[in-house]
């Protein structure tokens, strides 16, 4: 499954968030979206998820029109991972996965046996097996995060669009989150996530893309592109990038 | 996958299964214990005896008394409380899944007075009852669009309080109609069948109500049925019920108007009974789970065998009938301040 989008504009009607966005993913690769708070990260989203109509340009999933996808279809192809949320009612672990097979099912058919055998494969292969039965609303923001991310595997969709699965995530979940991330992308996923710390980036993203009132600033390997000078316009801070011996970059604020 | 967890888990199953079988069997025998109960009690033997003549089709004058309290008062009026205590459930149940919101049911929301209102014109008009049934389903779709617009208007606020506040204003207004129409009406034919209707009873419920009412409740349930795995993605918002992809805009249309059709059709036989449709989903979700598979049904249960000991206390209790209203409100309103109180932020 490739995405590609060309000169896309995003937003609401009547109030244009974006234009002229142009990204690429293939799968196994990782695109990581940076950017301050208000840049339209999360209306991009939206928007390549069809769920609000785009405004301009194209979206393409394996040459198909997004536009022209039945929902279905789309939730088929990609799948979304919401910010880990509370939700209303104490739904168990398992039935909250479950609920990601909903798209391969018919209008009036439940989930079976064989929906749930997935659901607990993916929970296994995020190492949360032991949640199954847990109720939702009584577990970590952390493990909620996993749950909503087993949802997406159980999905089956090729491509996973996270929004912010770090925020509000100390600082071992933070860890734990990018690692899957990391491995699922080897297992030949396509993922984009969105986060505020540009370590993350060079952690596990292999592009990224660097959005700056609704434009793209810069787009490319996180090696080339996240330079000191970059990264302190993007934020109005002081940004310096500093090599570890192990070669990992790290971001490193000037405080005043 | 661990086998003590795949255990937990079908164990888990099992009981919820075993809870809704267990409710059923209490309401079987809820109700045959019921037909024995009243001014003129019944014996089982005379009951069973009753009814196999009826299926023989065997005719004794000896024994009439017998068969009109049975066939023509006692056992419409059962069938009626089953009726109606299910039905209000289902629709509650559905309400609070698809406004996310554990404390909305259709009194709350306003439906049960706006479908009081197209039904009080109804009678005020001298309509027959199939059209007083579709009057109040007028009624309780306008209330619920009403309400359900005024939430969306004013959001950014609380919006289980904006939801309820708006179906109290909107049901309050409704209530201010149907004092308009008391005024108006006959007051020795109409005004009585207003007034009595509006408290909630079925002491004058005749066969022909159910047989009119129940097409009605199985017409609307049959969505619910057939959706049902949907409704539990309904219960996470529209944008992750689209990511996971489904249809919520449409679907939620369609699940409003079936929970109202289901809610209206009952108002019209046995008037406004509050509070059930907000408590039975509640102890139902407490005991086997919010997965709609298992709380519609349990949740059902829960309503029928509820109202039907609150109904045959109504009409045994004292001399003189008690109306539903009165009674379902004792019970529904401690537990509705004490959810309020709880204030927990998951059900």
């Amino acid at each position: 499954m490739k995405l590609l989008t060309t000169k896309l504009g995003f937003g609401y009607p009547g109030f244009p968030v974006g234009r002229d966005v142009g990204l690429t993913l293939e799968p196994g690769e990782v695109l990581c979206l940076l950017g301050p708070n208000g840049c339209g990260k999360t209306t991009l989203f939206k928007t390549l998820l069809g769920l609000i109509p785009k405004q301009s340009g194209q979206i393409r999933f394996d040459g198909h029109n997004l536009g022209d996808m039945p929902r279905r279809d789309v939730a088929k192809s990609v799948a979304y991972v919401p910010q880990a949320h509370d939700a209303v009612f104490p739904y168990s672990v398992l039935d909250m996965v479950v609920m990601g097979r909903t798209t391969h099912k018919g209008l009036f058919q439940g989930v079976g046996k064989a929906d749930r055998d997935l659901a607990e494969q993916a929970l296994n292969t995020l190492g949360i097996t032991d949640l199954a039965n847990r109720d939702y609303t009584r577990i970590s923001g952390g493990q909620r995060q996993l749950v909503l991310i087993a949802r997406a595997l159980a999905q089956s969709a090729k491509l996973i669009i996270m929004d912010e699965p770090t925020a509000s995530l100390d600082f071992g979940n933070q860890v734990l989150v990018l690692s899957e991330v990391r491995k699922l992308a080897n297992s030949g996923l396509g993922i984009v996530f969105s986060t505020h710390n540009p370590d993350h980036a060079f952690a596990c993203g292999t592009r990224v893309l660097v959005l700056d009132e609704g434009q793209t600033r810069a787009e490319g390997p996180p090696q080339t592109v996240l330079t000191p000078e970059l990264l302190s316009s993007v934020y109005g801070v002081r940004i310096q990038v500093e090599v570890l011996s192990n070669g990992t970059c790290v971001c490193v604020p000037e405080f005043s | 996958m661990g086998e003590r967890t795949k255990l937990i888990h079908s164990h888990i199953k099992l009981s919820a299964k075993q809870a809704i079988v267990l409710l059923g069997i209490f309401v079987v025998l809820l109700a045959v214990t019921a037909t024995l109960i009243g001014p003129y009690p019944l014996s089982l033997g005379e009951v069973l005896a009753a009814f196999s003549r009826y299926i023989l089709g065997e005719t004794d004058p000896a024994n009439s008394k017998i068969n009109t309290v049975l066939f023509s008062v006692r056992i419409p009026r059962i069938a009626a409380a089953l009726l109606v205590g299910a039905a209000l459930s289902a629709a509650g149940t559905v309400y609070q899944g698809l406004f996310r919101n554990p404390l909305v049911s259709p009194d709350i929301l306003g439906v049960s007075a706006g479908a009081g209102l197209g039904a009080a014109l109804g009678i005020f008009l001298s309509l027959p009852i199939v059209a007083i049934q579709g009057f109040a389903f007028a009624g309780g779709m306008a209330t619920v669009t009403l309400v359900y617009m005024v939430a969306i208007a004013v959001r950014g606020h609380e919006p289980t309080l904006v939801l309820v506040l708006a179906g109290v204003v909107v049901g309050s207004l409704a209530g201010a109609c149907i004092s308009l129409l008391k005024i108006l009406a006959d007051p020795y034919d109409q005004l009585p069948a207003i007034i009595f209707w509006l408290l909630g009873s079925l002491a004058s419920i005749k066969s022909n109500d159910v047989w009119s009412a129940a097409p009605v409740v199985l017409l609307g349930l049959i969505p619910l049925v057939l959706l049902r795995w949907r409704m539990n993605l309904m219960t996470l918002g529209d944008e992750e019920a689209m990511a996971l992809g489904i249809d919520p805009k449409r679907l939620r249309v369609l699940f409003i108007a079936s929970a109202t059709l289901i809610t209206a059709s009952v108002v019209a036989i046995s008037g406004v009974v509050g509070w059930v449709g907000l408590v039975m989903p509640h102890i139902a979700r407490l005991t086997v789970g919010p997965n709609f598979d298992r709380l519609l049904p349990t949740a059902m249960l829960m309503g029928a065998g509820y109202m039907l000991i609150v109904d045959t206390v109504a009409r045994t209790m004292v001399e003189t009938e008690t109306p539903l209203g009165i009674l379902t409100a004792f019970v529904g309103a401690p537990v509705f301040l004490w959810l309020l109180a709880s204030g927990r932020r998951s059900w």
